[in-house]
């Protein structure tokens, strides 16, 4: 399974903090990912394409095409505003 | 480089402090821990606040998290900091949660030898935080609530240190 979160505005528009995905052994990109989550439906196709979407792979920041498998935490949030 | 050279070099000790936490903090208690560090003779300090809307109908903000990561990106950020300017300390500490105009959001503290380095460090260290810390803003107003949108300045701001 892959743990998959959402921060701030874009778990308010999904209404989801977090989601497991089953990526049955395989190994995967961060876009074969995303690209299953917009299937899901109109408001995450929307929400899930915003080319300032950030992602993080086990707590690091990646680009959509970094590796994923198996038991790691995916992360994917709007452009950060702390500070 | 052999063990003899290596003993030569003056002997730093480097030391990162970094919280998030809902907890408010005291500023002088940090400046105090910040001038006790051996060999410093500059401490620069900075500290944000929580700040009105230009129409006064700010109520309060809310400041969200990802706990785990936003801790390591600090530690990070700071680490990248000392490998850029030879620096004694640097203390971090970033609220998390509802917080009310005035109220001070993130610290950072930076003691070093001289001062320019400890300037520098603490600008730089807001820079990245800002860009790569993932912590977001949520503002509770008199016309309902609203996410902070990214600024392109703090963005812009990044470029000066590369």
């Amino acid at each position: 399974m892959i743990k998959i979160l959402f921060f701030a505005a874009l778990r308010e528009r999904l209404d989801c903090e977090q989601y497991l995905l089953s990526c049955e052994g395989k190994m995967l990109q961060v876009a074969d990912v995303l690209q299953q989550l917009q299937s899901r439906c109109h408001t995450w196709q929307q929400e899930l394409s915003r080319s300032d979407l950030l992602c993080a792979l086990n707590q690091q920041l990646v680009p959509l095409t970094a590796s994923v498998q198996d038991g790691d935490e995916l992360a994917f949030f709007p452009p950060v505003t702390g500070g | 480089m052999s063990w003899r050279f290596f003993h030569r070099l003056p002997v730093v000790s480097m030391s990162i402090f970094i919280a998030v936490q809902s907890d408010d903090f005291c500023l002088a208690s940090e400046y105090d821990k910040l001038r006790r560090h051996s060999a410093c003779g500059a401490v620069v300090t900075f500290s944000g606040l929580v700040r009105e809307l230009s129409d006064n109908t700010l109520h309060s903000m809310t400041l969200e998290h990802y706990p785990g990561m936003t801790e390591q990106a600090l530690i990070a950020i700071a680490q990248q900091a000392q490998s850029r300017w030879q620096l004694g300390a640097v203390h971090i500490i970033h609220r998390v949660g509802t917080l009310k105009q005035n109220e001070q959001i993130v610290f950072v503290g930076i003691a070093s030898a001289h001062r320019a380095a400890a300037f520098a460090a603490c600008e730089f260290i807001m820079d990245y935080l800002k860009n790569r810390a993932p912590l977001w803003k949520k503002e509770h107003t008199a016309s309902g609530d609203y996410w902070v949108a990214a600024k392109d300045s703090d963005q812009q701001a990044l470029a000066r240190w590369e």
